[in-house]
């Protein structure tokens, strides 16, 4: 207990950054969910995708910790983008392959959540053989940077060096603490922005009210669901960025430990509810911490999942507990 | 290969295997498929049993390697008596050890086996092996428990875990002289048992612990615990992935505590994902520097175009334990396990002697270090 006092402000930040990574993670779990009442479980390999182009930005460029500030924000940005198209990309890819046919034919929810499952293996798979994949090619050489120990971790090198900017609690915050917690809540910001003030965003909220209604006042149901992944895809790779600042390093199976993660932020914010998203990370990033400080680390997802029941028990919608479709019409 | 065995069918495959064994003891023309090199033992070939494809299939290779060089060389040294080698890739995944070790036993030109290379999947396929009586020697499976089973076939040919936690504690307590030290596992049965003897050898000097989970990403939590305990030295108990993520956010969180793991961590994965923050840990291993033999080392260097890694000398010695059993004519299997129940003699890394469970006698524990990106030789340690 008194070690959990003695490092509260430490257990709070580095809960609050890992909370951040979770919550705009679990953006794409709710504005999916939101739209279609689909647990898109392939959305941590959306993530994950993301991740590898972001670490494939700076291998290209080679970008050493240490130099010029103008050089090091225009590999970050570089790699943003990166890891922002890839992600959206892959989003893109499996709402075509994955879900598109199902949903036209209105197949049972399960089916679609099997194929969802089915495409986040494959995507992992493919990920994790990628040395293969190239060597098929005949570019298992050339593309050696990228591609070798296709299994193990791959570390980001962070253009960034990691310096403390002030001092509360004995607890150094340091600048990619601030970075990463500053820009999820802007992102979430520019996000609710979005959603309610665009004509897009306005056609999101009106599919997920309701969807038939929706196309008998002349909304393109296909057009808005390719927006709501890609939107979705977007926001996971800056996560991927994000993550990748704060631990260095991805491999082709880390999504699947995170999406549990964010998936649970997103059912504790309360599924469908985009501002719910970001509090359930936030919330999840702490409890865990809280919890492996008052018990011990091998505790922490008990910790968490235990306050993820206890929430439910009392409020079965989530926190914030509104759809997609009802928040602020 | 001669039969492929679906996991499926496990049984069937045995009772197959166990008529083949059978019918053909002792008959060697029946055996002689192939039609190799004849000469004064023939179609006898040695398995190499481990992972050669998936996640772990770096260390498998250089097992591998370890064994096909030795075997290469005696077989250009002895003309009149080719040994062929076997492989048996397991990826290391326990599931596929069944039906592989089925394989290999059906297999009756193979009379002993280097491997399996891993604990995991040396508990499935253990059993299989010790009951057709064909001779195995791991050259990297450490878990202590894999001696306790009663199988006559099994023989180590390295230190066990048991002997790499004293060592571990040893050097904390004499070399780095850590008045405070953190012990961290990752709650398998390999790091948790390391963890477990460290802290019991060490006593007061440990000054907190804590558990992690393997494939966790975020250690903050486990390294706020290790700053505020302001210990001197870290020891983790697991793998490299982990290891890899845990000093390089320990570094991060401005720790500067010597970081101490153990063999499961000696890999380039370590350092590829640690970065930087890798340097000056501390690496124990029961496996000899093989820059310590120069001429392994040299005939290594020049096969294969690259240095001997872990345990490739271990793998060297293995193989040529048997090779040199069937050179004295010990050409099946069970003439091979008595020669190598009996065996003494000199290898590169060890003077080898296996006791009743089968283990190896003589043990040696290294300590190595991080430096500049390689992982290089420190120092033997002392145990007593």
């Amino acid at each position: 207990m008194s070690f959990l006092i003695d490092n509260f402000v430490e257990l709070t930040v580095t809960g609050l950054v890992l909370g951040a990574v979770y919550g705009l993670v679990a953006l794409g779990y709710t504005l999916v969910y939101g739209v279609l009442q689909l647990i898109n479980f392939a959305h941590s390999e959306v993530w994950m995708f993301g991740s590898f182009a972001a670490v494939w930005v700076t291998v290209a460029l080679g970008v050493a910790p240490g130099s010029a500030l103008p050089v090091v924000i225009g590999v970050l940005l570089l790699a943003l983008l990166a890891a922002m198209t890839v992600s959206g990309g892959v989003a893109l890819l499996l709402e075509r392959v994955a879900y598109r046919r199902l949903i036209r034919l209105d197949a049972p929810k399960l089916v679609a959540l099997i194929s969802a499952i089915g495409a986040s293996f494959a995507l992992a798979e493919i990920m994790g053989l990628r040395d293969r994949v190239a060597g098929w090619f005949g570019l298992r050489d050339t593309l050696d940077p990228y591609v070798r120990s296709a299994r193990d971790n791959t570390r980001f090198q962070n253009p960034l060096e990691t310096e403390g900017v002030f001092t509360v609690g004995g607890y150094t915050v340091s600048n990619v603490d601030i970075i990463i917690i500053v820009s999820a809540i802007l992102m979430m910001v520019a996000l609710d922005q979005f959603i309610r003030r665009t004509r897009t965003g306005r056609g999101i909220r009106a599919v997920a009210q309701d969807s038939e209604a929706a196309a008998l006042m002349g909304v393109n149901r296909n057009r808005i669901i390719r927006a709501t992944f890609l939107v979705g895809g977007i926001m996971a790779g800056a996560a991927a960025l994000l993550y990748l600042m704060r631990f260095g390093v991805t491999r082709w199976n880390a999504g699947f430990l995170l999406g549990v993660k964010a998936f649970t932020a997103a059912v504790l914010g309360g599924i469908g509810n985009v501002r719910g998203a970001l509090l359930g990370g936030f919330i999840l990033g702490l409890a865990e911490n809280y919890g492996s400080a008052l018990i011990g680390s091998e505790w922490r997802d008990v910790v968490a999942f235990l306050l993820l029941v206890v929430i439910l028990l009392f409020r079965p919608t989530g926190l914030l507990g509104e759809s997609l479709g009802r928040a602020r019409a | 290969m001669r039969f492929s065995v679906k996991t499926g069918a496990p049984l069937l495959a045995m009772a197959l295997a166990l008529t083949a064994c059978g019918t053909s003891g002792g008959d060697d023309e029946e055996a002689s498929g192939g039609g190799g090199e004849a000469g004064t033992c023939e179609d006898v070939s040695l398995g190499y049993f481990g992972a050669l494809t998936g996640s772990a299939a770096n260390l498998g290779i250089n097992i591998r390697n370890g064994v096909e060089l030795a075997v290469d060389q005696f077989n250009e040294e002895n003309a009149d008596c080719q040994v062929g080698l076997e492989e048996y890739d397991s990826q290391g995944s326990p599931d596929q050890a069944t039906g592989l070790a089925t394989q290999a036993i059906g297999d009756e030109t193979v009379i002993g086996i280097v491997g399996p290379a891993f604990s995991g999947e040396s508990e499935t396929a253990g059993p299989i092996f010790a009951e057709e009586g064909l001779p195995t020697i791991t050259a990297s499976a450490t878990n202590p428990t894999l001696a306790e089973n009663g199988w006559d076939t099994f023989q180590r040919i390295l230190g066990n875990d048991a002997s790499q936690g004293p060592a571990a504690a040893s050097y904390i307590s004499d070399v780095l002289q850590s008045q405070s030290v953190f012990v961290v596992d990752d709650a398998s049965a390999y790091g948790k048992g390391l963890a477990d003897i460290v802290n019991e050898e060490l006593g007061d000097v440990v000054v907190g612990d804590d558990t992690i989970q393997t494939g966790q990403t975020d250690f903050s939590a486990t390294v706020t615990a290790i700053r505020s305990s302001n210990a001197e030295a870290v020891f983790f108990g697991g793998y490299y992935a982990e290891a890899g993520l845990l000093v390089q956010q320990m570094r991060a969180g401005g720790v500067e505590a010597t970081f101490v793991v153990a063999d499961g961590v000696k890999d380039p994965g370590f350092i590829e994902a640690a970065g930087d923050a890798a340097e000056g840990t501390i690496i124990t291993c029961p496996c000899l520097p093989p820059e310590e033999s120069q001429e392994f080392f040299d005939a290594y260097q020049e096969a294969y175009d690259t240095a001997p890694a872990t345990y490739s000398a271990e793998a060297y010695d293995a193989a040529n334990v048997f090779l040199e059993g069937i050179l004295e004519g010990n050409t099946d299997r069970e003439s091979l396990l008595e020669w190598v129940n009996d065996y003494e003699g000199e290898q590169t890394t060890k003077t080898v002697k296996f006791d009743e469970t089968g283990e190896v006698e003589n043990i040696s524990v290294w300590a190595y270090k991080v430096v500049n990106g390689e992982i290089v030789a420190d120092q033997e340690i002392e145990t007593d």
